[in-house]
């Protein structure tokens, strides 16, 4: 037996990261985290990035994980360190996203004593991560370390927090690489059963009236699963549509795509749903956002759905024929299925199909009332996307209208270039998780579409921006609103505008240069494209103020409610205007 | 729509480690699912494993949700819905206090005779009463002692294991 060289817990989590390929780090420090940061003080192999709020660390992290598809990784302190970091852990864990949280804790012999910046941690995050430690003896150390990174990134991704108490890290202990670790129950499926492949093969062919249905999960089985999907969606001919979380994996230049489907989705993508005979749903949770009232939900299709979470099937949605899998291997194996038989989708069938698409098509739901006045949001994030498509882009946005808005009108050909927060909806997610996709991709043009409302929630990562001198560009949609609850407010609740007003906004141009970046402003049609023009120049980071209309709703909407095919469309769409919002709506969010 | 409601016993195999309980009884609160009775313990000193037994109620669609949850869980081994894998035994263990005396007192004594229930502790004025059996049946004999003089009750919640050769 070889004597092993005992090394601090502090050691271990250095060596531990280096192990898991970790590059960089998002955190800030904390007493209890003070032997931590004094060895990532004494190494040169992982980088720390100093966030200004622990909440903005697990967003950037969340940002480097979802442009990358690494694990990201965050370092914060105990108690508020924790607690602050709390929302950006249950955002992970809805968006599935892979973080490891390592969190300082009091020593162990404190715990449970009230101790100064003491949380019970463990019990705090349980049910907003996917697994969560709290490491007692430094000789589990590294184990746990290296069964957090296994768990985050298995699977459906998730975060996990490991909780270290402030003695462990300056004990001695073990370290074990690795190699030598074996998760003893976690065993996620990722292949699916080759007879439920046969029967989506059979159901493929016979479809008349198909659609594809795809989400987050393509994204996260990573580029193969796109470039499968893509294969598929070809080999077969049929329309093909996405969540908000799934934008990407299909190229949306691509005449098959539909746009996005759901609350605000495309009038196609939505009809396309209500009326098929096969629906496909390929890594996407019939979330409520796309179905809309439950039991008006496409009554007239069998439903596919592969899924690598089996609690994810038949849970909103009873389906005919579910595939427990990673969404590329079961699509690996569909399509080879297919090939070998030489099966031919229904042509003729798909012929009339996609001419009732056309119509629908026709509507043009995305038709906006024109102005040369003020700008219009949509006409703001039209130019943006003409002016950076044949650039190397990622764009990140924050939550309300103006991210319904870059969902329908920037256009993905590439996974990993969206990062939005989906499930959670948090706002104050873009900025800081725009400067982790900047941190991951130095050289690339980094967009952060945002709200005048959002953006103030996480303002402070401007200062982090600027520290390591990220070119984040800010593209501020500024319509002195919270403009999603003020639309709501109209739809709903009177027009009675209440607290959606941002009074006293600061003013942002100053704000920005106040933290050492470039400010912008566009407050006419007129002067958009200079202002786009001159962001893209600037290499500093930019924070555009683009003043834009305060009352333009985001449309189409599919109120709360409401059956997914009944929406409410602009003025500006063709043919006639319909659905109203029943009372029944007023208790759905 | 109208479903109707199951009632299932799903027995899971979990790593004995600090939590565990924590997690699966959050899993149920959090999702609004129902609890009847839970029951846990380590059963493999070896191997580090405690057993949870829970009884609950739902409609098929939120048992499998259930089922298809605790798998999810990262500490859970296994997890064996036994209502629907065959035939199982069900058990729970009361443990029954009778305050009583003159022919009530007796009366209780005869009552725990038929349900072949011991006494394992007695006072002058008391019996402890332990039982053994379906939770019908603790039921049942709860009844009967109410009138008796039944002043505390503590039962172990369901305890349940598969029929046959076959472990979990």
């Amino acid at each position: 037996m070889i004597a092993q060289t005992q090394m601090t817990g502090s050691e271990i989590v250095l060596k531990a990261l280096v192990d898991q390929g970790v590059e960089v780090v998002f955190g800030y420090p904390g007493g209890a985290v003070l032997p931590l940061y004094d060895q990532m003080f004494q190494q040169n192999s992982v980088r720390h990035v100093l966030v200004r709020q622990e909440g903005g660390a697990v967003h950037a992290a969340e940002g480097y994980a979802r442009s990358t598809g690494k694990t990201g990784v965050v370092l914060v302190t105990s108690g508020p360190g924790a607690t602050n970091a709390v929302t950006g852990l249950t955002d992970a864990m809805m968006d599935s996203i892979p973080v490891v949280c390592f969190t300082g804790q009091v020593a162990t012999h404190m715990i449970g004593n009230d101790a100064f910046q003491e949380a019970d941690t463990v019990g705090i995050t349980r049910p907003c991560t996917k697994h969560n430690y709290l490491v007692k003896d430094v000789n589990d150390l590294a184990r746990v370390l290296h069964e957090a990174f296994y768990v985050a990134r298995s699977g459906r991704p998730g975060p996990v927090v490991v909780d270290l108490p402030k003695d462990v890290m300056l004990e001695l202990g073990n370290y074990v690489s690795p190699a030598n670790v074996r998760h003893a129950s976690y065993k996620p499926q990722v292949k699916g059963d080759l007879k439920a492949i046969e029967k989506a093969v059979d159901m493929i062919a016979a479809a008349k009236k198909p659609v594809f249905y795809t989400g987050g999960g393509v994204i996260n089985s990573g580029p193969a699963a796109s470039q499968l999907l893509r294969d598929l969606v070809r080999l077969t001919g049929f329309p093909i549509t996405s969540t908000l979380m799934g934008l990407g994996a299909f190229p949306a230049s691509n005449e098959q795509w539909l746009g996005m489907l759901g609350m605000h989705g495309t009038y196609e993508a939505n009809l396309a749903m209500a009326n098929c005979d096969l629906m496909v749903c390929v890594g996407a949770r019939f979330d409520d956002r796309i179905t809309g009232r439950l039991d008006a939900f496409s009554q007239g299709s069998k439903k596919i759905h592969i899924d690598i979470d089996p609690s994810s099937i038949n849970k909103n949605v009873p389906v005919d024929l579910p595939i427990v899998g990673d969404v590329g291997h079961v699509l690996e194996d569909i399509i080879k299925v297919w090939k070998s038989r030489v099966a031919r989708p229904d042509v003729k069938a798909l012929d009339a199909w996609w001419a009732q698409i056309n119509r629908w098509r026709a509507r043009e739901c995305l038709n906006y009332k024109a102005s040369d006045k003020t700008i219009k949001p949509q006409y703001a994030l039209q130019r943006l996307q003409e002016k950076t498509k044949d650039k190397d882009v990622y764009f990140t946005t924050d939550v309300g209208q103006h991210q319904m808005w870059a969902a329908q009108f920037l256009h993905f050909d590439k996974p990993n270039r969206w990062m939005t927060s989906g499930g959670l909806g948090t706002m104050g997610y873009g900025l800081p998780a725009a400067m982790g996709v900047q941190v991951a991709h130095p050289e690339s043009l980094v967009v952060a579409v945002s709200g005048d409302a959002s953006l103030l929630m996480n303002i402070q990562e401007l200062s982090t921006i600027t520290q390591y001198r990220l070119p984040v560009k800010t593209f501020l949609l500024n319509n002195q609103y919270m403009g999603m609850v003020r639309q709501w407010q109209e739809l709903l609740h009177g027009s009675r505008y209440s607290e959606s007003y941002m009074d006293s906004l600061p003013d942002f141009v100053k704000l920005a240069e106040s933290f050492g970046g470039v400010g912008l402003r566009a407050t006419t049609p007129d002067e958009l494209d200079s202002v786009i023009d001159e962001m893209l120049a600037t290499e500093k980071s930019v924070l555009c103020d683009i003043v834009v209309d305060s009352d333009e709703n985001c449309l189409p909407m599919v109120p709360s409610g409401a059956p997914h095919y009944e929406m409410i469309l602009g003025d500006e769409t063709n043919g006639e205007v319909k659905a109203e919002i029943g009372d029944d709506g007023l208790a759905l969010v | 729509m109208e479903e109707t409601v199951e009632r299932h016993t799903i027995a899971t195999l979990v790593d004995n480690e600090p939590g565990v309980l924590a997690r699966v009884i959050g899993l149920f609160s959090g999702r609004g699912y129902n609890i009847e009775s839970l029951t846990v313990a380590e059963v493999d000193e070896v191997r580090n494993l405690s057993r949870i037994t829970v009884v609950t109620t739902g409609t098929p669609m939120i048992i499998e949700q259930i089922k298809a949850q605790l798998e999810r869980l990262v500490p859970i081994h296994k997890v064996s819905d036994l209502t629907v894998e065959g035939d199982h035994v069900e058990r729970e263990l009361a443990l029954i206090k009778v305050s009583a005396s003159g022919e009530k007192r007796v009366e209780s004594l005869r009552i725990a005779d038929i349900f072949r229930a011991r006494v394992v502790d007695s006072t002058a004025s008391s019996f402890v009463f332990e039982t053994t059996g379906s939770t019908d049946k603790v039921n049942a004999f709860i009844e009967l002692m109410k009138p008796l003089g039944l002043v505390d009750v503590s039962r172990t919640g369901v305890v349940a294991i598969s029929r046959g050769p076959e472990a979990i």
